[in-house]
């Protein structure tokens, strides 16, 4: 039953890359890779049930978390052009 | 009660990988990204809960099933999230959403 659902997350992972490669905007390609990041944290938890190793599951917790953090970075850099403090027009840095 | 409980997990595990293969298709078919948001998310979500719920039935030991609904909890919150500061975002830079009369590809 692992491996069942294991193929039709890795089948998902494919068609969503299809779509990062081809998508005319760039939101399409956010979309995609954000989605990508989500059905690698399932595909972590069931690889570790399918072993008998169930201790993978820190691992799929740590990925949700910086596939998140990646997803809202990028869109603040698009949004504003920088990361972090700015320069003369936002003078209090990110708020 | 061992047999009910793989039946449960076999259903659920591979429904979501259903759902999952649904929204990967419905990202490859739909036509603008509004929409495309629409099938990323609302899958994502749906296709996650049914397989970290397959696994939680399968679980070996409590922390296991404590991990499995930390996981299960985090995306759930912050899912909804990025899908709505990515169509914000989409909105800010000027994409227009495709409305009802226009229909190309």
């Amino acid at each position: 039953m692992f491996a069942a659902a294991m193929a039709g997350v890795a089948v998902t992972m494919l068609l969503v890359l299809i779509r990062a490669l081809l998508g005319p905007t760039v939101y399409d390609r956010i979309l995609a890779v954000n989605v990508f990041g989500t059905k690698t944290v399932l595909l972590i938890a069931v690889l570790g049930f399918l072993g008998g190793r169930p201790e993978f599951l820190d691992v799929a917790l740590v990925y949700a978390l910086i596939n998140f953090i990646g997803t809202v970075a990028v869109l603040k850099f698009m949004q504003y052009g920088d990361l972090g403090w700015g320069e003369s027009d936002h003078p209090d840095g990110d708020v | 009660m061992a047999l009910l409980l793989d039946i449960a997990s076999w259903l659920l595990l591979l429904s979501g990988a259903l759902v999952a293969v649904i929204g990967g298709v419905g990202m490859l078919r739909l036509p603008d990204v509004y929409t495309r948001m629409h099938a990323a998310s609302v899958t994502d979500t749906g296709g996650m809960i049914l397989i970290l719920g397959g696994l939680l039935l399968q679980a070996p030991h409590w922390l296991v099933a404590v991990k499995l609904l930390l996981v299960a909890l985090f995306l759930l919150l912050t899912s909804p999230t990025a899908a709505n500061a990515l169509a914000n975002a989409a909105i800010q830079d000027g994409i227009k959403p495709m409305l009802g009369g226009q229909r190309h590809g």
